[in-house]
């Protein structure tokens, strides 16, 4: 692998509660190469939007802090930064796309305007060379007769056209690296589909990295180079994407990926199930926390399991009990 | 097949659309707009479509939470199309509901016996001491501890709500459920344990579903039949397996191929379709899915009647030339092939 395009080494993300600071991201390290798709799938509350909102400096404040770690994009520690030295970067080297395009559209501008917003605070151009360049975005995300729509507001466009119009703003700056939470879970299958296509058409077109967020591994068979698979707020496994489908190694990634029902699996057959839930937050254990939602009890709960490579890129916590090392 | 314990026949549903200085009606959203079909005893009808298809609209229309525009719906024989909430009551017994949000659909202000006891007290089912036992028989039945009776609802988690809306359904041991998107907001290691819960239920007690969802393997995993919906319509309806495998409709077959499946197949071939679902307010006037892909024969349609026809034995599609193959369509229309 080239040099990579983002390290995040041993980042620990800590919100200060009623209960004291408890860390919702808890020593997550992993890397993101030049141009690749990196998918981080895992179920709510596994920590892997507060992974994004760590790395863009968008935690929530007062409560949200970095306790510990280091993000590293083209060199620079981002963690670092001044919130104005991370405006610079945000939205202009590393564009974000979030879930709910309603929320990250203002209601009461003309979308073209939004977006030439990018270009004017970033690019230093013209009023109008920044509206032609608006336009032109539209156009490449495929929206009809961009010069009209650049005129209308948000709520007059349908959900998949205002995902259209904040992918266009995060890519708006070309730049290097997209991180995408959750971008097609509030849209229709035929509609993600189209949103899905776009991504990797652009991709393709302008190089960029981007880090996928889901709790799809549908759409992360689809879409992803790399897998990283957290579990409440760790990373249990990582591994290229054909590698994760065909041999996932930690008892989480396989119950996951066994619990979904499948076009071949037998029609109203019981499936086989992760017993109980996610353990609250300020409840986890030092050690392996599935270990801890299998109601197991001893040593696995004491201490941290090593993370090993058990093959070329291939991670996975080493729980004694989680970890399916006799498969190998 | 045997008597249906629900028939639905040519349903319409039609909110209309104020406007204008005086809030006149300027016209209507035909959110349900012609609908037949029945569920058996003990049968899973799994409807799919995207969202504004009006499928939750249907699931409302079929318990009475919707009234009904024109057409009937008859339920263990009885129609109650126009049967209103006191003559619905004798009836709740029977069919229940289970929604998408356990969280709108509790009583915050309720514990969970409460929650669970009350339709009981309301159909006189008991004293106070065997209702006391069937609450924990029925939280037993649902995977959840006897000590939950005595908390509330937001003490619980997304999958631990569905399955006190599951057992507040099932306590009245009802013969039909519409489960709205029952696993839709769960995350998937909690969709699948309600998936189980409601497969092994209606094995116990004999139940039928109608099971609405957007998820196709999902609706596919659980569901007898499946029905497709587009735009207010069912465009086709057959065995589920003969519909993921042999779908006869152009809107089934996309989306059959939108579904990302877990696992990593990079030659698989997408059909993607352009735009949107149309507006129910102001629908085409002939094939909506015709319209949408713009097909060159869309002006037949309209006009035209685009029924379900059945193609193969149990299998119905909308006789829309738009939406079929040619084979298909002149099978559904009787048509002689053109030699071209």
């Amino acid at each position: 692998m080239s040099e990579p395009l983002l390290q995040v080494r041993e980042l620990i993300t800590a919100f200060d509660t009623e209960a004291g600071l408890v860390r919702a991201v808890d020593q997550v390290s992993f890397e993101v190469a030049k141009g690749q798709t990196l998918g981080i799938v895992g179920e709510s509350g596994c920590g892997k939007s507060v992974t994004a909102m760590s790395l863009i400096g968008l935690l929530p404040q007062p409560m949200g802090k970095i306790l510990q770690g280091e993000v590293l994009f083209k060199g620079r520690d981002l963690t670092r930064l001044k919130n104005s030295e991370m405006r610079k970067i945000r939205g202009n080297e590393i564009g974000v796309i979030f879930q709910e395009p309603m929320t990250a559209l203002n209601p009461v501008h003309r979308i073209g305007k939004q977006i030439a917003e990018c270009f004017l605070l970033h690019k230093k151009v013209s009023k109008k060379k920044a509206w032609e360049s608006a336009i032109e975005m539209l156009r490449l995300v495929k929206i009809p007769a961009p010069e009209l729509r650049a005129m209308d507001y948000p709520h007059q466009l349908s959900g998949g056209m205002r995902q259209r119009v904040v992918i266009a703003m995060a890519l708006a700056c070309r730049p290097d690296l997209v991180i995408a939470d959750e971008p097609t879970t509030a849209l229709d299958v035929t509609v993600q589909a189209q949103i899905l296509d776009l991504i990797k058409r652009l991709q393709g077109e302008m190089g960029m990295a981007v880090m996928l967020i889901t709790h799809d591994l549908g759409v992360i068979a689809e879409t992803c180079d790399e897998v990283v698979v957290m579990y409440a707020g760790r990373v249990v496994e990582r591994a290229p994407a054909a590698e994760l489908f065909a041999r996932p190694l930690h008892a989480y990634t396989r119950g996951l990926l066994a619990s979904i029902p499948r076009m071949d699996t037998p029609r109203k057959s019981i499936l086989p199930v992760i017993p109980g839930m996610v353990a609250a937050l300020r409840d986890f254990v030092p050690g392996c926390r599935f270990c801890q939602r299998m109601g197991r009890d001893g040593a696995t709960l004491r201490e941290r399991p090593p993370f090993i490579q058990v093959a070329p890129g291939h991670w996975v916590e080493a729980c004694p009990i989680c970890y399916a090392a006799t498969e190998l | 097949m045997m008597t249906p314990i629900l028939s639905v026949r040519d349903l319409k549903v039609h909110f209309p659309v104020l406007g204008g200085v005086f809030s006149s009606k300027i016209g209507s959203v035909r959110a349900v707009d012609g609908v037949s079909l029945d569920i058996a005893p003990g049968e899973t009808l799994g409807l799919v479509g995207e969202s504004g298809c009006g499928k939750s609209t249907l699931g409302r229309a079929i318990v009475r939470l919707t009234d009904a525009t024109a057409g009937s719906v008859s339920f263990d024989g009885r129609n109650i199309t126009h049967t209103g909430p006191r003559g619905m009551r004798p009836l709740r017994k029977d069919l229940q509901m289970i929604f998408q949000d356990p969280v709108e659909s509790l009583n915050a202000r309720h514990s969970i016996r409460e929650i669970l006891e009350e339709p009981l007290i309301i159909h006189g089912v008991g004293n106070a001491a065997s209702r006391a036992a069937r609450v924990k028989e029925l939280l037993d039945r649902v995977g959840l501890p006897a000590s939950a009776q005595d908390r509330y609802p937001f003490e619980f988690s997304g999958g631990q709500r569905q399955r006190v809306g599951i057992a507040r359904a099932i306590a009245l041991k009802p013969k039909l459920i519409v489960c709205d998107e029952p696993v839709s907001a769960l995350d998937v290691s909690v969709q699948s344990q309600v998936l189980n819960l409601l497969l092994e239920l209606q094995r116990e007690m004999g139940l039928s579903y109608l099971f609405i969802a957007h998820d196709l393997a999902v609706v596919k995993h659980i569901s007898d039949r499946v029905a497709v919906m587009y735009l207010g319509k069912i465009v086709e309806m057959a065995d589920a397996e003969e519909v993921y495998h042999r779908p006869k409709h152009a809107y089934t077959k996309a989306l059959l191929s939108a579904i990302p499946e877990p696992e990593v197949n990079r030659d698989k071939k997408r059909i993607l379709l352009e735009g949107d679902v149309p507006s129910p307010i102001d629908p085409p006037k002939g094939s909506a899915f015709g319209h949408r892909i713009r097909h060159h024969r869309y002006e037949e349609t309209i006009g035209a009647d685009l029924s379900l026809q059945e193609l193969a034995p149990g299998h119905w599609v909308a006789a829309d030339p738009c939406c079929l193959t040619p084979e298909d369509w002149a099978l559904v229309s009787k048509e002689v092939p053109q030699l071209v």
